[in-house]
């Protein structure tokens, strides 16, 4: 395993592996880290994984791996790579199974001592119309050609259907559409697997969550999110179901022979790939993005659907109680993105696996509101703790590929947190903590403790040091759902 | 062909590391079937090993119906085939617990008697099951991740990363 003293110390917030460790390497790997986390982070396979990775044709740059690392399949988890658009590749593992998991943040105007009272009621109406949890089946039925359309349009198609405002859909990375979505290249064995999942939130670290705004760090830019101190906001957590997961599974599978094709060798099966510019690559392209508008329009499902919650809860109680997006964004996905290497603009396309996109101010795809904020970079931390609400920087589009932290980010195995740890007691403890707890497994609330995660405080520290992301807002749980 | 049945599901040895759940009929080094459960920090992993190659994918299904908590349903039972070709047996042992994935996510059946054949890199099996009693976790994919299938002198031994 890769240690601390392979690394050499940029800062006391930035560290790499120059590409001279391993002769495979194409690109070194830079590590947003402090001495603290690398300590975890040293202590499974996430560095050898980002090793691993930078071995891809094509790479620029460098290999980025966030505070919030951990071992991956492929790619470790947090970890940002641009290849050359059109001559580089594309890898499904290096964006995974779940296409497009991401996270929505939508802002009330209810001050959260009034809404004490109700807090119960609204978790109870939460769990009951965004279904969560093993076997859970979402809540619209579509023919296949209906399914296409949304494969092909995400968000924009729940726009027409009635579940989504103008502002959801400007306030969504990418404006809830990647634009080349090609559902002929989704397999039937995929669609057969979303299509009953739409509108679902799945289970894993998946949830719903409503927060109350605990601090404003930067007032101003809260203001301009929509976000209020006191007030609360729900978070929705989820990706694109089994569709996502099949595709990346067929592709993986596919791409087995077509990296023999190509003359192409790499360290781990998981990170098969194929050029950009081939049908491989193309096919995969068309089925990825389709993919992850399948996750826009699912988190915007959820979104319609837990308005519908807080709209019951206090509708006739209490006012603000409309829900206003602050931002959707993608933690798993590839995009073609123009980034200055050495000065000058290159088209690349950037793998972020469990990692947030982080344009600064004046970025291109930003909505006009966040112009000069930059956008907001979302950051759930583990179940229980803090979250935060971040804005981008320019100096994430120098040195991060736009990107950011996306979360707390694993360090116990969940064998280690299921045996440690009992999930009655933990939703005991939470409940006693004020948190309302609607889970649908024991064992699977047990996996998600917090003590199975990193401090998110401190990735958040970690980014904002390095100047990747600055802090705008931290958010404390009231109730959590999942599954 | 070889049939196994999952009738009677092996309980956890006793002693040794509590974070590592220890499945075995007997220990790796005779290489009777078995499989334990391996730390991985986000997703799951199992080292699966048996004395021939249609024993070790069982036990692969096995391992998989395990961490899951799959449990099939008293009562009428189903039968299914699956047959397969890939370009090595790695991606033969995907191919098969991947369809396992699809039938208790999609047709909620799960399956615990397996016939398997394996030719070359042609794989057929006929399975038995029933609808699903319980289920605790769902497994999202099954990855190629260090996928490696050993032959040693006393039979097959690889380890499989699942994303959940």
């Amino acid at each position: 395993m890769i240690q601390i003293q392979d690394l050499k110390k940029i800062t006391d917030y930035e560290w790499e592996i120059p590409k001279a460790f391993r002769p495979d390497m194409r690109v070194p790997v830079r590590i947003f880290a402090t001495h603290d986390l690398l300590i975890h982070i040293s202590g499974d396979k996430s560095l050898e994984q980002a090793v691993n990775a930078s071995t891809l044709p094509g790479l620029v740059g460098y290999v980025v791996v966030m505070p919030d690392m951990h071992q991956g399949y492929g790619f470790p988890i947090g970890a940002v790579a641009a290849t050359e658009f059109p001559g580089g590749v594309i890898s499904p593992g290096g964006i995974g199974y779940d296409i497009n998991c991401g996270v929505r943040l939508l802002a009330s105007s209810i001050p959260a001592e009034a809404a004490a009272p109700y807090i119960s009621t609204l978790a109870t109406l939460l769990n009951q119309y965004c279904p969560s949890g093993v076997g859970k089946q979402g809540v619209v039925s579509l023919s296949s050609p209906e399914l296409d359309r949304l494969l092909r349009e995400g968000s924009r198609w729940a726009f027409k259907q009635g579940y989504a405002t103008e502002s959801d859909i400007a306030r969504t990375e990418e404006n809830g559409c990647l634009e080349g979505a090609n559902p002929a290249k989704v397999s039937a064995r995929a669609k057969e697997r979303g299509r009953s999942q739409i509108g679902s939130v799945g289970a894993g670290n998946h949830f719903v969550e409503v927060d109350r705004v605990e601090a404003l760090l930067d007032p101003k830019s809260a203001a301009v999110f929509g976000l209020q101190e006191d007030c609360l906001v729900l978070q929705i957590h989820c990706g694109s179901r089994g569709l996502g997961h099949q595709v990346c599974t067929d592709y993986v599978q596919e791409f087995q022979a077509v990296v023999r094709r190509y003359g192409i060798d790499l360290p781990d099966r998981e990170l098969v790939c194929a050029p950009m510019d081939s049908p491989e690559g193309q096919a995969y392209l068309g089925a990825m993005r389709s993919a992850a508008n399948f996750a826009f329009a699912n988190r915007q499902l959820l979104a319609h659907s837990a308005r519908h919650a807080f709209e019951e809860t206090f509708s006739g109680k209490l006012k603000g109680w409309q829900l206003v997006q602050v931002y959707d964004i993608c933690h798993n996905i590839g995009k073609l993105e123009t980034h200055l290497i050495d000065g000058s603009p290159l088209k690349v396309c950037v793998h972020r696996k469990g990692a947030t996109r982080a344009f600064g101010p004046g970025a291109a795809g930003l909505p006009p509101e966040y112009r000069e904020t930059g956008q907001p970079v979302l950051v759930p931390g583990s179940m229980g703790t803090a979250s935060w609400v971040l804005a981008g920087t320019e100096m994430s589009m120098l040195h991060s590929w736009g990107s950011s932290c996306h979360g707390a980010g694993r360090m116990m195995s969940r064998s280690k947190a299921k045996h440690e740890i009992r999930g009655e007691a933990l939703r005991h403890d939470m409940q006693e903590k004020g948190i309302q707890v609607r889970a649908g497994s024991m064992s699977g609330l047990a996996e998600e403790a917090p003590s199975a995660y990193k401090d998110v405080d401190a990735v958040v520290e970690t980014v904002v040091a390095a100047g990747i992301a600055r802090k705008v807002a931290r958010l404390r749980p009231l109730a959590v759902v999942k599954g | 062909m070889t049939s196994f049945s999952l009738a009677n599901l092996p309980q956890p040895a006793q002693g040794g590391r509590k974070d590592i759940k220890m499945y075995n009929y007997t220990s790796m080094d005779s290489m009777e079937s078995g499989f334990e459960e391996l730390p991985h920090t986000a997703d799951w992993a199992v080292r699966v090993w048996a004395g021939s190659l249609p024993e070790l994918f069982v036990e692969a299904a096995r391992a998989m119906n395990t961490l899951s908590g799959v449990k099939p349903a008293p009562g009428p039972r189903c039968q299914r085939t699956i047959e397969a070709n890939a370009p090595d047996l790695e991606s033969l042992l995907v191919t098969f617990l991947s369809e396992l994935v699809y039938l208790v996510e999609h047709e909620k059946l799960a399956f615990d008697i397996f016939n398997i054949d394996i030719q070359d890199t042609q794989l057929k099996v006929t399975m038995s099951g029933s609808s699903i009693l319980s289920l605790s976790k769902s497994i999202k994919a099954v990855t190629y991740h260090n996928l490696q299938i050993c032959k040693t002198e006393h039979g097959f031994h690889t380890e499989i990363v699942f994303d959940v």
